[in-house]
This record gives C-alpha cells, sequence and structure tokens, in this order.
C-alpha cells in the first residue's frame, strides 16, 4: 500500500510501473458489478425504448422524469457522501456508473451534467449550509443543476467571460447581468453554478442561483448534430437577485474551481465514451454477424474482422488505462484523508495531482469512441448511413465529446503544459531521465536482447523505449524552443498523442499481465492478443508523431540524431497482427458482442 | 406477514448453452448467472406486499455457494434475509423437499416463486411444495392481493384467466404482469452485504432422478425462399415429407 501511495501523477513517464500497483477491471468485486448491472438494467429499460422521443424533445418533462427515476434508484448520489443523502463510492466506482451510463446517448449527458460539473462545485466548494442545502436534493433528483461558465466570446479562453455581479446598495444581495451558452440541462434546471466577475476582478467568481430567484430568461433549444435530446439552451441574466450567501468559495476563486470541476469531468467523460464504444462495437459485431453476403456472414470476411478487432482493441486498452488512473486517484485521496484532509478537499487534490492522466483519457476516451462509431457505420454499409439504422444516433452522439469539457486541443496542450510545469517546480523529475536519454543517444546501442524471457519482458522493453522517445522528443523540443515552444501547438499535439499512447500502452500490458497472473497465459489468450496489438498502434503513433515534431524543431545533424534515437526507441518485434485480429474479431463474432 | 420467495439461479437468457462429460453436464465456463425471470417478479410481488402491508421477505435458494451473488441480488431487491441451502438443485422432488423442510420450520403466510426456472423449465416445483405441506398451490399466477387472510390470485388458463381465492398460507408460481420488474437501487446494493444469509445443510436422500444424457436441437437449416403455392406444397410433401 505503501507503494501504491507513493505514486504521483505524470510520473508513469519516468517510472516503472508493476502490475501489483495497477487495479483492472477484471478486479471489480460483486458490489460493484451489481452497481454496474443496476445501470445497465436502468439504460436499457428506461432510455433505450425512448431514445427517439428523448431526441424529439417534444415533451419537455421527460428528461426531468428520467433524471427522477435515476434519482429513486440512487444514481444521482454515487459521489455524494452519506451524511449528504448519497452514497458515498469510490471514484472508481463512481467512474463505472459514469462508464455504463455512458451507452444512454443524450440521457448520459443529462446524468452526467447533472451529477457532475452541477452537483460537485457545491460539494466540493461548499460551505456546510450550501451542502445542506443544495447537495441534499441534488442526490435525490429533487433539484436538477447546469453549469453555467461558456460565453458566447468565452469558450476555451473561459476567464474572458462578461459576466458581471454587482454587489445591491444594502450589501445583501449580487446582482448578475450576462450571457451564458450552450447550457446543458438549461431548459429545467432549478439550480444553475453561475460564473461571474464581480466589478471589475481579473476572475471569475463562482455563484449558486435558483431560477426561482427570477431574472433568469433562456433561447430556444439549441439545434445540434447529436445529443438533440439533451437540453442546450442560451440563458441570459438580467438583474438577476443572488443572496451574497449563495457565492461559492471566495471572491476570484471562479476560475479555479471552474478549472478543477472540469477536470474532475474529463476522466469521467473519457470513461463514459468507452462505454459507447462497447455499445456501438457490440451493435457492429451483431450487424456483422446477421447481414449475409456472397452467401457468409460479412463478419468472416477479413476486411470487417479488421474493424471489429480494432475497436476492442482500442477500447481494451483505453478501459484499463481509465480504471488504473482512478485507482491512483483513490489511492492519492485514501491517503490525503489519513493525513488529516478535509474529504472534499482531498477528492480534489487527488484529482488535481492525476489532471495530466485526466486530459489524456478524456482525448484518448473520446477519440476511441468516435473511431468504433466511424468503424461501425462503416460495418453497417448503406444500414450505417441510414437515419434508422442502429449506427446514425451513435455517430452523431460521439462528436460533442472531443468538443466540450474542454475540447481535445486544449487538453493536449494541458497534458504537455502540466507535465512542464511540474518538472519546472521540482515536483516531477524529467530533466534527469531526459538528459540520461540524450546520452544514451550518443552513445554505442547495445544489440540484440538481453535474454530475460519472463512474460511480455519484450514488450516492456518496448514500453521503457517508447518512454524514452517521448523524453527526447520532449527533452529536445523544450531545449530548443524554450518558451516558444507554448506558441508551437502542432507541437505539442505531436507530444501529447506520444505521451497519451504510451500511457495507454503500459496500462493495457500491465493490465494483461496482472490478469495472467491471476488467471494464468491459456485462459487470457485474446487479451494478449489485444495488448500486442495495441502496443504496435501506440509504436505506429510514436513514429509519426515523433518524426513530426523533430522535423519541425530541429536541423541538419541534430535532427539526424534525433531521427536516429527515434528509430533505436521505436523498434518492435514483427508479429502478424492480421493473425491476431483475426483472432480477436472471430472470438467477438462467436460472443456476438464486445466480450470483454 | 412472512413470505417465503424461492428462487433460482439460471443461466442468463443469451448464454450459449454446451455440455461435457459425454452431454451428461452442463457447461458452467464462461456462463453468466441471474434469478430466474419469472422468480424475479416472485420478489418483486413480495416487495410490493411488504411496501403496501408490511412484511418480512425471506429469500430462499437451494444451491451452491457459487450461487450467492444471485442471493445477494435478491437482498439488494429488498428482502430481509436468506436461506441457501447447500446442494445442487438437482431434480424438482429434491428442491420441493428442501423449500418443504425449512417452510415447515418456519410458519410464512405465503411462499412465491416462479413458475417455473428458464434452465430445466420443470414447472413442478410449487406443485410438490404444496402438497408436502398440504396447501394449496397455485401456477402461473399473473395477479395476487390480499385481502383479510385471503389470497385473490388470477391464474393464466389455456384461452382465458382463472380466478381463485385461496385461505393464507398458499404457494404460488408467479410469472408477469404480477408486478412492477425491478432494479435494484444503490441503497440495497450496498446494505445486501450487510444482512444475514443463512446456509443450511440439505434433506433427504438427494435426486430420484439422474441425467442419462442432454441433446441440443438440432441447428436450423437454411430457409429456401420459393416462388410459388405449387412448389411449396411440392417441397412439404417430397422433400420434407410432411403432407
Amino acid at each position: 500500500m505503501e507503494n501504491k501511495k507513493a505514486i504521483k501523477g505524470g510520473e508513469f513517464l519516468i517510472r516503472e510501473t508493476t502490475p501489483e500497483e495497477i487495479f483492472i477491471p477484471e478486479e471489480w468485486n460483486e458490489e460493484q458489478k451489481m452497481i454496474a448491472q443496476t445501470c445497465h438494467d436502468f439504460i436499457d429499460t428506461e432510455v433505450f425504448p425512448r431514445l427517439d422521443e428523448i431526441d424529439s424533445q417534444k415533451d419537455p418533462e421527460l428528461m426531468p422524469r428520467l433524471l427522477d427515476k435515476a434519482g429513486e434508484l440512487g444514481l444521482l448520489g454515487t459521489s455524494v457522501p452519506e451524511a449528504l443523502g448519497g452514497f458515498g463510492m469510490n471514484f472508481n466506482t463512481t467512474m463505472l456508473v459514469s462508464e455504463v451510463t455512458g451507452k444512454g446517448h443524450s440521457f448520459a449527458v443529462a446524468l452526467s451534467a447533472h451529477t457532475g460539473i452541477g452537483t460537485l462545485p457545491i460539494l466540493y466548494y461548499g460551505n456546510e449550509e450550501q451542502k445542506k442545502k443544495y447537495v441534499t436534493k441534488l442526490a435525490t433528483g429533487e433539484w436538477k443543476a447546469a453549469y453555467c461558465l461558456t460565453e458566447p466570446d468565452a469558450g476555451s479562453d473561459a476567464n474572458s467571460g462578461k459576466t458581471k455581479a454587482t454587489l445591491t446598495e444594502d450589501g445583501k444581495h449580487y446582482l448578475i447581468n450576462g450571457q451564458k451558452m450552450w447550457i446543458t440541462n438549461g431548459g429545467f434546471a432549478d439550480v444553475f453554478i453561475v460564473f461571474a466577475k464581480i466589478d471589475d476582478d481579473k476572475n471569475l467568481t463562482a455563484f449558486i442561483v435558483e431560477k426561482a430567484f427570477g431574472g433568469i430568461t433562456m433561447n430556444e433549444e439549441e439545434k445540434k448534430m447529436g445529443i438533440k435530446g439533451s437540453s442546450t439552451r442560451q440563458i441570459f441574466f438580467n438583474d438577476c437577485k443572488v443572496p451574497v450567501e449563495n457565492m461559492l468559495s471566495e471572491r476570484g476563486n471562479g476560475f479555479k474551481i471552474a478549472v478543477n470541476i472540469l477536470n474532475v469531468g474529463r476522466i469521467k467523460l473519457g470513461a463514459a465514451a468507452i462505454g459507447g464504444a462497447k455499445a456501438a462495437a457490440t451493435a457492429a459485431v451483431k450487424y456483422a454477424n446477421e447481414r449475409k453476403q456472397f452467401g457468409k456472414s460479412i463478419s468472416e470476411f477479413g476486411a470487417i474482422k479488421h474493424k471489429l478487432a480494432e475497436m476492442a482493441v482500442k477500447i481494451y486498452a483505453s478501459e484499463g488505462a481509465h480504471y488504473r488512473a482512478g485507482q491512483n486517484i483513490d489511492d492519492a485521496y485514501d491517503a490525503f484523508v489519513a493525513d488529516g484532509m478535509d474529504p472534499a478537499q482531498a477528492r480534489l487534490k487527488s484529482l488535481e495531482e492525476f489532471a495530466i492522466e485526466c486530459a489524456i483519457l478524456k482525448v484518448h476516451g473520446s477519440e476511441v469512441l468516435d473511431y468504433v462509431v466511424d468503424e461501425a457505420v462503416q460495418v453497417g454499409g448503406g444500414m450505417g448511413f441510414s437515419a434508422d439504422g442502429p449506427f446514425d444516433r451513435a455517430y452523431r452522439d460521439a462528436r460533442i465529446n472531443r468538443i466540450f469539457e474542454g475540447t481535445n486541443e486544449i487538453n493536449r496542450m494541458l497534458t504537455i503544459d502540466m507535465l512542464l510545469k511540474r518538472a519546472m517546480k521540482g515536483h516531477l523529475d524529467i530533466l534527469g531521465p531526459a538528459q540520461a536519454v540524450a546520452k544514451e543517444l550518443v552513445a554505442i546501442p547495445s544489440f540484440g536482447d538481453d535474454g530475460d524471457d519472463t512474460f511480455f519482458a519484450k514488450e516492456k522493453k518496448v514500453l521503457q523505449n517508447l518512454k524514452k522517445a517521448g523524453l527526447m522528443v520532449a527533452g529536445g523540443a523544450v531545449q530548443k524552443l524554450m518558451e516558444k515552444l507554448g506558441d508551437e501547438q502542432e507541437i505539442l499535439m505531436n507530444l501529447a498523442d506520444m505521451l497519451a499512447e504510451g500511457y495507454v500502452a503500459e496500462s493495457v500490458i500491465l493490465r494483461v499481465e496482472k490478469l495472467v497472473k491471476m488467471r494464468g497465459e491459456e485462459a487470457c489468450k485474446m487479451e494478449i492478443d489485444l495488448a500486442r496489438v495495441f502496443l504496435h498502434h501506440a509504436v505506429d503513433v510514436a513514429v509519426k508523431a515523433g518524426r513530426e515534431a523533430i522535423y519541425a524543431f530541429a536541423e541538419g545533424d541534430e535532427q539526424r540524431l534525433m531521427l536516429m534515437g527515434l528509430k533505436r526507441f521505436t523498434k518492435i518485434e514483427p508479429m502478424n497482427l492480421k493473425a491476431a485480429r483475426r483472432r480477436i474479431a472471430d472470438y467477438m463474432a462467436e460472443k456476438n458482442a464486445y466480450p470483454f | 406477514m412472512k413470505i417465503l420467495v424461492c428462487i433460482t439461479h439460471v443461466p442468463d437468457t443469451t448464454s450459449k448453452i454446451s455440455f461435457t462429460d459425454n452431454d451428461t453436464q452442463f457447461d458452467k465456463t464462461g456462463v453468466q448467472y441471474i434469478i430466474g425471470p419469472y422468480d424475479d417478479y416472485a420478489i418483486a410481488r413480495a416487495m410490493e406486499l411488504k411496501e403496501g402491508m408490511g412484511a418480512e421477505v425471506t429469500v430462499l435458494n437451494v444451491g451452491l455457494a457459487e450461487t450467492e451473488p444471485t442471493i445477494r441480488k435478491a437482498l439488494a431487491l429488498g428482502a430481509d434475509d436468506a436461506i441457501r441451502v447447500n446442494a445442487e438443485p438437482e431434480d424438482a422432488l429434491f428442491v420441493a423437499q428442501q423449500i418443504a423442510a425449512v417452510a415447515k420450520e418456519n410458519a410464512y403466510d405465503m411462499i412465491l416463486m416462479g413458475r417455473e426456472s428458464i434452465d430445466f423449465n420443470g414447472g413442478q416445483v410449487h406443485a410438490m411444495v404444496g402438497e408436502m405441506l398440504n396447501l394449496p398451490s397455485v401456477s402461473p399466477v399473473m395477479k395476487l392481493d390480499i385481502e383479510g387472510n385471503t389470497a385473490k390470485m388470477t391464474k393464466e388458463i389455456e384461452g382465458g384467466k382463472e380466478y381463485v381465492a385461496v385461505d393464507m398460507p398458499f404457494v404460488a408460481g408467479c410469472q408477469e404482469p404480477i408486478a412492477e420488474w425491478r432494479i435494484p437501487n444503490m441503497r440495497g446494493i450496498m446494505t445486501a452485504r450487510s444482512k444475514p444469509l443463512n446456509v443450511i445443510e440439505p434433506v433427504g436422500d438427494g435426486a430420484g432422478t439422474t441425467v442419462q444424457k442432454f441433446a441440443l436441437p438440432p441447428a436450423k437449416g437454411a430457409v429456401k425462399i420459393v416462388d410459388s403455392v405449387d412448389e411449396l406444397v411440392d417441397l412439404l410433401k417430397n422433400e420434407a415429407k410432411v403432407l
């Protein structure tokens, strides 16, 4: 346990993690499995039969009614402590709830907005009275919540918002004036978390605003490409009178709240995307088994097998990485609480510690989902493109995930930005390992293998080298560009991709290594294939992203040296990926589902 | 009021069924188990009665330790305690003997179960339990209301319905729409592990039957589309030889 607690956020890049240190989804206990089953049953019986009705938004009461039903099952209070009417589940269990409900299309968005960005600001930053007054009602669904940060001219640059809060003469209220956009659950929310600037403050301040306070009007529902059933409104605050005691935390603390709350949401968004991806992959397998051409099921054709297997490879790897990070967050939380920290504070601190992983996984989960739904449409052929087919909604609804809760571009930049800041503050020793890699570059390379024939020894060597490749390219870019690196967004994207795929690859190798220890190699053949195919994918990404970055910032001998280094650090033993994918796809076809 | 709900631990309806040991044993590998769907309705009705008029609900399962997750799911649905009879439920007679033995020790006002399990679909246990306890046994029950000491039930019969009334105690085999199907809620799930689950040893001499062999239904052949009625009649006469 001591060892687990010592893991720091972002440290995966410079530290060798053992399988014993990570949690894997195959370790869910009976209670967690039952919780997941309840979520499946709820979505299958209450949401899936009404998807068209939900998306039509003809009945504005339908979504709040479904949230009420979710509330009756306790699904709105999973993150809320028991003292406030919730269930105080650990982070990984609440992420499991996000994953399973993530297949619920627009409903999933309404649910996560309410339980995440709607409820958590009060839970984590509210004082006791605020928590008692609001969180208890939000945990049961009696009140629904929305989060009002984005404005017409303040999206990714959230702190530039123009909404104002002015103290009334008697000092008892703030008058909020301004306009907010893309407000999820806006149409039916009772409580809004509103970010506004008091007078001419540089930073935002957060307020808890009840609809009943008055001074709130809204536009019609936005027309959107996907998640059409999710209420999305533009909201206007006109002299909205908010009691001073409804300020959340302190004046000027709003931007910090906004950033930290989005950080909590990020990894859960990734998990929800994985849940959606599993459902889409299952739909694709079923369709491929049913659809017959040239006298056989299309799941028997290699081109389709490739698609089905790639879906599984990406889902399995990304899923494992999410719960690995989730466990790290839980362990850090436990350690903070053991040290006497207030639980709400500890929750935030633990998430902040793993903010790099959270950003990586938001990007990864949402891009795996987009990959899967895109290929699912392709497996469906004409039926894939039909609005009456099983893939149309999944395809459209997936797209928003790369945009909201911080675009994937912002999150990629954040990943590297946070890593470098931690290095500069001395929290993470990246400099040492980066220098060691630089030295290794000019030294004579070791030839042949080192004779280690333990399970996954070769794969681990590849992982180690992938980290070196990342350190080499990042180190080179920092040295060369210094503070100008921030303006070279394309290079930051390259670095983020190397880092993310490396993290996920390591997670899947560790997951399968642990699984083999639990069940034996014979029982894990499919999972071993999944891990190996993903590792090859991660190497391919590192080669491409690394090369692009090196081309962009290095020249002449330095460029040649780095390209040679990249080649050396991305060496991987050939394997018949086609055969592995066929084995995976055949297993999926046999199980007629995403089976892992 | 005391209600005993007997539940089965059966393969999920989507499971692939196969056999081992010369087709004499069901192959359990990789099979997901659930509470028998009809039993689920029996639990749901028991919970409705508990909420409506107050009752103490005990669930019973005849099975080995592997069935405990299924039993705890019934506890998560709101049952107060559980009994597991530690034995493989080999045939209907054996299972009925176990239920009857438990019922003799405890004065239950009603014994509910599904109309049949969905693995062997014997549909005999409720009748046998009634016989052993000398109680009226009704199945399949689609509606069950309690008025005073009387249970009024609606039973499905061929081509219609039969309305029956019995005095408590009684045995009933349930099916939908006797109650609204339930999903365990978070509170139920989190309290399930703290509820008593008592394990008892079986009574009697074991199963009265032995399975000699299982056989899967023959695989479906290819579908043939015919162009005319004449061709169809010809095929039915000469190829299928059913006319």
